[in-house]
């Protein structure tokens, strides 16, 4: 059966959106994927935006309506050698008792409070090969304390051979979905996991030849984004593949939940931001999706996008080479 | 530039170069010819190299074509070369070395990157993007193309062939547990692509399908190489305030490896080669010299070796190979001894 996607009144709340004033940033975006991480702060009507510039990366507070609070730089510790390291992400950790805000670069990791206030945490990795990026696809699991600095690294995962490239997670969605984490990596593998005392691997879905720089995890469902353009949705724990969208016309750079709503957003090279909704078909149980909306960002290729609030309705975006955070928000 | 040992230690696996380090290893080449540039005009001709060079990484449809592009510009050098049977007939001898000496370039080039993951080149092509990251300086060929817009930046078009192994975005196929498809669904994705036609080819001779590193003043126009305004409308560039420290020893240590002590012959009496000036005029170039925007100078790093050098065989020979007039052996140690080798920095 084939349907054309009528553009019809359904979903009219999240269908158009518009561009909402930018957050300007104080070193343009780098080149990589995942380039920007949000913390939504609902509570104290604040966003938390972070975004790696190179050897920097830049955190900015802003209020609802985007106008800029606060500004924050980052860098990567230093070592020996000749150049500063490069920071390859910012991101935030939502953990049950706190947050923290984790910088990795080729160097180690490197962990803050989540105002980037205080580093609680440093772990170096070997640096046993000098060029970067041929990484051992190692899975490092650290238990962290509900406050304080006590952050001991308890288990390192193996499962991926080349460089692990994202890490997914959702609480566990009670006896029916063991799976709450999915790691992906350069060859476009994906390893799936239940967490514990002890991470056991559930299932690995092979890669086709391209890279999976980003996946999400949804109610036992994994959504990859490849670097041939493909979205793929998975069953987590058995790793069938239920669905596939020649979602772009280049490599895939990020994609995000709006959990909530079951809301999947991808970005591409390909300048364009796509949102899509995911749901289980009542009939048959097989999980189905449906676009609802395409953003072109002209001339940028865009490396970072996220929603900026759980029902899905406000998302912001970044791009190599643009000194701002564009946001978008539906009308 | 096609000498063996410059070569072999391009590709030794190594970090990124700073743009100092480029930038000087840039001078030099050009200045190991018969070619003389003022400032000047050594600035503009490696902002336009730059910026080329900058748009073809950027509009790469796979990361691994960036190879494609490498090859498309010594598919170009070999053309040159080929296409003057005057030259040909005169200089045999180099031809052949030449050509010999190329083809062991692109086998290097086969053989070092011909086997690398789709993974690998993309770290590769975001590794040298942020080389070029806040770079927008204006080249009017590319303006007067519209392949660049009037602040700075590349267009990104949506439209064209899709890249090799890509499928043309707008359709959702979904599948049972058997893996049976159950419905394909369309989406209006807002671009205006079409199927790849063919792979490129990553052999040694091949159509590379890919235009982009191709001679972009092929075409029958007339070229202006000025940058209209290049110093006017800059985006803001951020400063590169982490300037690897010129006497760090271990990049001052490449640098003298990569063109193992190359003098820059200071001609006296009547010149033996030519004055390249990228301006309408002389003054022009002078005009151009002394508004050079700060945040636009490259600081070139000055190495030069002083006379009485004691210079091993390794580095006699490959001054040997690179010139192509008879020059009086000399000698001179490198390595710890690059502090002493600096001239003027």
């Amino acid at each position: 059966m084939v349907a054309v996607d009528s553009q019809g009144p359904q979903d009219s709340a999240v269908r158009m959106f518009r561009r909402e004033r930018s957050i300007p940033l104080r070193g343009s975006a780098a080149a990589l994927c995942n380039n920007l991480s949000v913390l939504q702060l609902p509570s104290r009507n604040l966003t938390h935006f972070g975004v790696v510039h190179g050897p920097s990366a830049q955190l900015v507070s802003a209020a609802p309506e985007g106008v800029p609070l606060a500004q924050r730089q980052l860098h990567a510790k230093e070592g020996a050698g000749v150049s500063p390291p490069l920071i390859t992400q910012v991101h935030w950790c939502v953990l049950p008792f706190r947050v923290l805000l984790v910088l990795t670069s080729h160097r180690g990791i490197q962990m803050y409070e989540s105002d980037g206030s205080v580093m609680v945490y440093w772990h170096a990795l070997d640096s046993g090969d000098a060029s970067p990026g041929t990484w051992s696809g190692r899975i490092l699991v650290f238990d962290i304390p509900a406050k304080g600095p006590n952050i001991v690294l308890s288990e390192e995962l193996a499962g991926h051979q080349t460089p692990v490239t994202d890490i997914a997670t959702e609480p566990a969605q009670g006896q029916d979905c063991v799976a709450d984490m999915v790691t992906a990596d350069d060859s476009g593998l994906l390893c799936v996991w239940r967490s514990g005392p002890e991470f056991k691997l559930l299932t690995r879905i092979p890669g086709f030849g391209v890279p999976c720089p980003s996946v999400q995890l949804w109610h036992g469902t994994v959504a990859a984004g490849y670097g041939d353009g493909q979205v793929r949705l998975y069953e987590a724990g058995t790793g069938t593949l239920h669905v596939q969208i020649s979602a772009h016309a280049r490599a895939i750079c990020a994609l995000d939940l709006a959990p909530e709503v079951g809301k999947l957003l991808s970005a591409a090279e390909d300048t364009f931001v796509h949102i899509w909704k995911l749901s289980r078909s009542p009939e048959s149980g097989y999980t189905e999706v449906e676009h609802c909306h395409g953003e072109c960002v002209p001339d940028t290729q865009v490396c970072g996008a996220r929603f900026c609030d759980p029902s899905g309705s406000s998302f912001a975006v970044t791009g190599y080479d643009l000194a701002e955070i564009l946001r978008f928000s539906s009308v | 530039m096609f000498n063996r040992k410059f070569m072999e230690e391009l590709f030794k696996p190594q970090e990124l170069y700073s743009k100092k380090a480029l930038r000087t290893v840039y001078d030099r080449l050009a200045h190991a010819s018969i070619m003389r540039l003022n400032q000047a005009s050594m600035d503009k001709l490696y902002d336009l190299m730059t910026m080329a060079f900058k748009h073809q990484v950027l509009l790469c449809p796979r990361p691994k074509d960036v190879l494609l592009v490498t090859f498309n510009h010594l598919d170009a050098i070999k053309g040159f070369i080929q296409d003057s049977p005057a030259i040909l007939h005169q200089v045999e001898e180099i031809f052949r070395q030449l050509t010999e000496v190329k083809c062991f370039f692109l086998l290097c080039l086969w053989q070092t990157y011909g086997g690398l993951s789709a993974g690998e080149f993309q770290l590769i092509r975001q590794t040298l993007l942020t080389f070029f990251q806040d770079l927008h300086i204006r080249v009017s060929l590319f303006l007067k193309d519209k392949v660049q817009n009037s602040n700075g930046r590349f267009v990104l078009p949506v439209s064209g062939p899709v890249p090799w192994g890509t499928e043309v975005p707008g359709l959702i196929r979904m599948f049972d547990s058997k893996g049976k498809e159950v419905k394909k669904v369309e989406f209006k994705h807002g671009g205006n692509y079409v199927t790849a036609p063919k792979e490129g080819s990553f052999e040694l001779y091949g159509d590379r399908v890919l235009k982009l590193g191709t001679n972009m003043y092929s075409m029958n126009r007339p070229v202006e190489t000025h940058m209209s305004g290049a110093s006017k409308n800059l985006a803001p560039r951020t400063q590169e305030n982490i300037a690897p420290n010129p006497l760090a020893k271990e990049e001052l240590n490449f640098l003298a490896r990569l063109m193992g002590g190359m003098e820059i012959k200071k001609p006296s009496g009547p010149e033996p080669g030519f004055r390249l000036n990228l301006f309408t005029t002389d003054e022009e170039e002078e005009q151009a010299a002394l508004t050079r925007p700060e945040e636009l100078s490259y600081e070139v790093i000055n190495i030069q070796a002083t006379q009485d050098q004691q210079r091993n065989e390794e580095l006699a020979r490959i001054m040997g190979e690179l010139e192509v007039t008879d020059q009086p052996r000399q000698s001179a140690s490198k390595g710890d001894d690059l502090l002493a080798m600096m001239d003027g920095l």
